[in-house]
């Protein structure tokens, strides 16, 4: 039997747009993955909480009110502070060219801006699971 | 992997979680975990909710969960959606509208697809319980999917059941009497502010009243409005007094014997499916039955009973 990826869907912080965050839910779920959405307005300690008890292999963050270099790099230390490993961190939304590096570096391994074709999230995800 | 199962029955949350995905995948670390686990089992108390979509169970679960931590009970619950039988994915929705309880380290909430299983459970569900059970939980709630008339299965594995039913579905209630209907413990009314509720318990009095059952007992009725907690510790006292009323009797062992038996036959099936279709050596023998039954040259039964008598060798 195939192990299914798991991946957490989530929208941290406080804005409510969660257009983008919906398709990819949907289209992670039309390519075989088992999605948890969890909703707007969560924190990085209710997402790493979520991502331990769904033990899922990827978390995937949509931020577009421009706090990413906050929250997403909240949730990235969060998970080494926890000792949680082998969870891939990706995110996306209006995210400016010159941030993603820094981003990369700070744990989140992809990271995908406005225009990004569906099948290259899921591709990204498939081969760099990391269970 | 080894001490899994010591870390599971210590509370461990990554441990619980790791052995929870074990199970859903049939990993063969399960067997020898469940094995260690199981003697400590059955303590906790199963609360079944089933009810057609967007009648507010997730809702109602967070509410529930509220009163029993207010008592200083720990809460596993297990939300069930849909798999998509085309995909094979799925979209678990359940934990938006259990917000209130993600910051709370004496609840555990996991999200399960159905993974082909009817009925409206999970494959994995009665791991996921015992793992939960073992972990010291004392209320385990199982969310079905959201049913339609004959997904009834959950009364295999709650020790009490809740129907929930909505005001405004019409005559729904007269179509819905066989099936879900049949296998309430307790019958919940939310969203009872709504046009109708009146009209709705009404119709699931005259249920009530026109069984022939002599048992004492009669399926009480509880209306709740989840969203403002209104109705919440009312359900919570009637689940307390039907547990304590199958503590009295001999239900409560027929209950369990009857989980048991489900999970038993859940099992083998996944064992025998596996075989047959998991194990390469099979494969090549199912496709070439089914390109024969396709030309005539044989017969589904005779097909099914070639291959069951190979496996069986």
């Amino acid at each position: 039997m195939v192990r299914k990826i798991r991946v957490l869907v989530a929208k941290p912080g406080l804005d409510g747009h969660d257009r983008g965050a919906k398709i990819v839910a949907r289209a992670l779920r039309d390519a075989g993955m088992e999605v948890v959405y969890t909703g707007l307005h969560q924190t990085a300690e209710m997402i790493v909480e979520a991502a331990i008890q769904e033990d899922v292999d990827v978390i995937g963050l949509s931020l577009l009110s421009g706090a990413h270099m906050t929250l997403f790099v909240d949730v990235a230390d969060l998970l080494k502070k926890k000792g949680v490993e082998d969870v891939l961190v990706v995110g996306g939304g209006i995210i400016p060219e010159e941030d993603t590096p820094k981003l990369k570096k700070a744990g989140i391994a992809g990271v995908f801006g406005p225009g990004t074709p569906c099948e290259d999230i899921v591709d990204f995800i498939r081969k760099n699971v990391k269970r | 992997m080894k001490d899994i199962s010591s870390k599971v029955l210590q509370g461990d949350p990554r441990a619980i979680a790791r052995l929870i995905t074990l199970a859903e995948n049939n990993d063969p670390i399960t067997t020898s975990a469940m094995k260690d686990i199981h003697p400590h089992t059955g303590h906790a108390h199963v609360v079944g909710i089933t009810g057609v979509t967007g009648s507010g169970k997730s809702t109602l679960i967070s509410e529930l969960t509220r009163v029993y931590r207010k008592q200083g009970k720990k809460v596993g619950i297990i939300a069930i959606d849909p798999t998509s039988p085309f995909s094979g994915g799925a979209l678990l929705g359940d934990r938006i509208r259990m917000m209130e309880l993600a910051m709370d380290e004496g609840v555990f909430i996991r999200s399960l697809g159905t993974r082909g299983m009817l009925g409206g459970l999970a494959g994995a569900v009665y791991d996921v319980v015992e793992i939960f059970d073992a972990s010291g939980k004392d209320i385990i709630f199982v969310e079905t999917v959201g049913v339609g008339q004959a997904e009834v299965d959950v009364i295999k594995i709650a020790d009490t059941t809740l129907v929930v039913i909505v005001p405004g579905l019409g005559d729904s209630i007269q179509t819905l009497k066989a099936g879900i209907m049949e296998i309430a413990d307790i019958y919940v009314v939310n969203k009872a502010d709504r046009e109708g509720a009146e009209q709705t318990v009404a119709e699931v009095l005259s249920l009530v009243d026109i069984s022939c059952s002599d048992k004492e007992r009669k399926t009480p009725i509880i209306q709740t409005v989840a969203k403002d907690k209104k109705g919440v510790v009312e359900l919570v006292d009637e689940i307390e007094k039907h547990k304590k009323l199958l503590e009295k009797t001999k239900e409560f062992e027929a209950h369990r014997r009857l989980r048991y038996e489900a999970e038993l036959v859940e099992i083998i099936r996944k064992r025998l499916m596996n075989l047959v279709f998991d194990e390469s050596k099979f494969k090549d023998k199912v496709e070439t039955l089914i390109n024969k039954i396709s030309r005539k040259e044989v017969d589904p039964y005779t097909a099914a009973d070639e291959i069951l008598r190979k496996v069986l060798k």
